[in-house]
């Protein structure tokens, strides 16, 4: 934020060289110190000869080569300068491209930071003259009010789009489960969005509601016999009894005890779903897990005796896909009931107390709002849609162990609630794109997804920290929004 | 009773790891009321800095025990320490004032990124150190179970106490830990009569860095593996550790990490190994519900 304001105040400062290199020299220096251990001395394993290195240090050098200048373009078009900056980011594109650096992932890297130079470069050079500062001024402003005056139809465009995806040509297997993952994080944010968004309470253990939903649904039907649509609601509510359970111990933590309490609590119910083998079959999991039926009728080619399948029942062609876009409706539907409830609750007294106790527990007892009742009801409405959408997942998957409710899955749950603005609907659904869509799209990152993930998420806080839809609308108005005053 | 005693042993010396990392945690947690998440991964990064650099004391020939482990302590804890800077500085400064939840959300991307760093750049298979420590110490021998004090149990347990001691020290005497305390109190304050803020911070993250990269150096030496993941549990439990102490208090902080040492340990020895950790958190949450402020924490006072 500084280095904008102070391009804003003196677009015509000149630099201080001498600093400006040494600054970027002590960035080289701790990139160096930091990478030199962990990334210039690789060790393998030999066998008898026992750990061994293999050296990495030129890759070391390289990047610190390229973070030297890279700091020292930053530096430059902070100070007004864009002309070094465009060189320098001209110059490591060309290094990246023409020269071998030694290894794919530094080439990438480098021509990306060369990239974001030059754009930054210019960014700094139409900030220099005044013509230019209009422009930008212009833009911005125009940008603002289209968005804005788009974003009431953002949500029925996407809703539209979600609806007529499966009937679409490109929509093959592959985009139907990357729908179907992504309206389930969808799902799991709204439902965790009740409990941190609306009610305050920080939960870093919510997969453990998912997981009770996807076990409760799996010992259930393979079990006993259940089907999906007797399940859901079995699952649901064990799922928000387990939200129950979890609430009253912590009722009267705060922040952040209560995030670690939960986080806690997260890991029993792994430990447990993994040592409780006569119950969960431990870390092998549970497979053959039927999936759901409608009006029983199995999506598969040839129906077990009595039963007609799907496909023979309506008369067309079996296809994989049926299935894949039953599902999709499934979760798609769900996680709209999760919305509709979530929306509708807002507003009845529950829903104030929650935004109420968000703001001020204390002031909240004065006024006569039950704090016990208040967080209860929210952890068990949040859980019980987890058990909902572990109960899909379930039955999507056929297969589950307790590696599926790790605790990175509650850390991205919760980075897409904060990352949506918390207590925003909309914003959910964006970060849940963007966070979970975006990466499944990028798989050839491969092992360099998670890197991307986590640097996402400081980015994020850094640049952005209020989400990605920072604007809350208030929900209850002193005067009616449409002017008419009492 | 030999049993006992041998897991009391054990108990010890896991609570001694557990309670470095948790200063870590508390001094954190006191200075700038949040929860450094990544702090489970600046000691997994200490624990591999220190498996290199005994590799490297193995290759330069230093075959003289305890100076290869008194070099190798010192790596580990200067470069673990750039990390600690590092991470503040990139991930949590530029967040000082933010709304609440964006540090420990920043803090969890930092997690995810180091451990993904360091499992990129080392592999994700488990790094076993060759023994640098062997041999033991037998006190007490009956019924044919023999009690043995191992010398690696030794060094973790003096290490500790020398290190905690001094950091005491620091804390209580120097300007340093005036400065540092001042800004505990009030951050405001103590910027307007002249503190250095984010230098104070820094080296507070420094500080902790630094003692985690002991620890990991410990847990390298007594379990002799360390891989990408080691952080995530033993930083969760070194949370509780300095939670169930009263999270800001240094002695409460070590108390912290051998009560839940003794737990872990005496759940696995006399009940069962795989619901240990169960056990610990279990605690955690029995402490909070009545005593919030831990065992040593001063009560907060929550003006309206």
């Amino acid at each position: 934020m500084a280095i904008a304001t102070a391009d804003r105040a003196r677009p015509h400062v000149s630099l201080d060289w001498p600093a400006a290199l040494k600054d970027a020299g002590v960035t080289a220096l701790l990139a160096a110190a930091l990478g030199i251990f962990i990334v210039g001395f690789r060790t393998v394993d030999r066998g008898v000869a026992g750990l061994q290195f293999d050296y990495q240090v030129v890759d070391v050098v390289v990047a610190c080569v390229v973070i030297f200048f890279g700091r020292l373009a930053l530096t430059a078009a902070a100070g007004g300068q864009p002309v070094p900056a465009l060189l320098i980011g001209a110059g490591l594109l060309a290094a990246a491209q023409g020269l071998k650096l030694p290894s794919d992932f530094l080439t990438v890297v480098t021509s990306l930071i060369g990239v974001a130079l030059v754009l930054r470069g210019l960014w700094s050079w139409l900030r220099r003259s005044e013509a230019g500062a209009r422009i930008v001024a212009d833009a911005s402003e125009q940008f603002g009010t289209v968005t804005r005056q788009a974003f009431p139809w953002l949500g029925a465009g996407l809703l539209a789009f979600a609806v007529v995806l499966p009937f679409l040509p490109f929509a093959d297997q592959k985009v139907m489960d990357l729908g179907i993952l992504i309206l389930t994080y969808v799902m799991l944010g709204w439902g965790l969005n009740i409990v941190v968004g609306l009610a305050g309470l920080l939960d870093l253990g919510y997969v453990a509601f998912y997981a009770v939903g996807a076990y409760a649904y799996a010992i259930l039907a393979t079990q006993h016999g259940w089907s999906f649509w007797a399940a859901l609601p079995a699952a649901g509510i064990l799922a928000a009894m387990f939200g129950v359970l979890l609430g009253f111990p912590v009722l009267r933590l705060r922040g952040d005890y209560l995030a670690i309490v939960t986080l806690g609590f997260g890991e029993i119910v792994r430990i447990v779903l993994l040592n409780w083998v006569d119950l969960t079959e431990g870390p092998a999991g549970i497979g053959n897990i039927p999936s759901a039926q409608i009006l029983g009728h199995p999506f598969t080619p040839n129906a077990p005796e009595g039963k007609t399948p799907f496909h023979e029942w309506l008369g067309l062609e079996f296809s994989a896909n049926h299935r894949l876009i039953f599902l999709y409706f499934i979760i798609l539907v769900l996680a709209l009931i999760t919305n509709a409830v979530t929306v509708r609750l807002r507003r009845l007294p529950i829903g104030r107390a929650w935004e109420a106790l968000r703001e001020d527990e204390v002031a909240c007892q004065a006024l006569g709002i039950n704090p016990t009742n208040t967080k209860l009801t929210a952890f068990a409405m949040g859980a019980m849609f987890a058990g909902f959408a572990g109960t899909f997942f379930a039955a999507k998957q056929r297969f589950i162990s307790p590696e599926s409710f790790v605790f990175i899955e509650s850390a991205i749950i919760l980075s897409i609630v904060v990352l949506g603005g918390m207590g925003s609907q909309m914003g959910v659904v964006l970060a849940a794109i963007l966070l979970i869509g975006l990466p499944e799209w990028f798989r050839d990152l491969g092992q360099y997804r998670m890197l991307a993930f986590g640097l996402a998420m400081v980015l994020i806080m850094v640049f952005k920290p209020k989400g990605l839809v920072a604007h809350r609308d208030p929900t209850i108005h002193l005067h009616p929004p449409n002017g008419r005053r009492p | 009773m030999e049993y006992f005693l041998q897991q009391l042993i054990n108990a010890v010396t896991l609570g001694a790891i557990y309670g470095l990392i948790a200063i870590g945690y508390t001094m954190v947690y006191g200075i700038i009321g949040m929860i450094n998440f990544a702090h489970g991964d600046i000691f997994m990064v200490g624990s591999f800095i220190a498996l290199i650099g005994f590799i490297i004391c193995v290759m330069l020939g230093i075959g003289w025990v305890p100076l290869a482990i008194l070099l190798v302590l010192l790596l580990a804890m200067a470069f673990t320490a750039v990390y600690g800077w590092a991470v503040e500085r990139l991930a949590y400064r530029p967040l000082r004032g933010s709304f609440r939840l964006a540090p420990l959300i920043s803090a969890i991307g930092m997690s995810i990124v180091l451990q993904n760093f360091v499992q990129l750049s080392q592999g994700a298979r488990p790094k076993p150190n060759k023994e640098v420590i062997t041999g033991a110490i037998q006190l007490y021998e009956a019924n044919g179970f023999a009690v043995n004090l191992s010398y690696i149990q030794i060094i973790i347990v003096i290490v500790t106490l020398v290190l905690m001691t001094g950091f005491t020290l620091l804390i209580t005497r120097t300007a340093l830990g005036r400065q540092q305390r001042a800004c505990e109190q009030d951050m405001k304050m103590a910027s307007l009569l002249g503190v250095d803020v984010n230098r104070t911070v820094s080296l507070t993250f420094v500080m902790g860095a630094a003692l985690a990269a002991v620890a990991g150096m410990m847990f390298l030496l007594y379990y002799g593996l360390t891989d990408f993941f080691v952080g995530f549990l033993a930083g969760i439990k070194a949370f509780t550790a300095a939670v169930l102490g009263g999270i800001g208090s240094l002695p409460g902080a070590m108390l912290g990490g051998l009560l839940i040492g003794l737990i872990e340990v005496f759940w696995a020895g006399y009940f069962s190994s795989e619901y240990k950790d169960v056990a610990a958190f279990s605690v955690l949450v029995l402490v909070l519900i009545f005593r919030p402020t831990g065992l040593l924490g001063k009560p907060e006072i929550e003006k309206v």
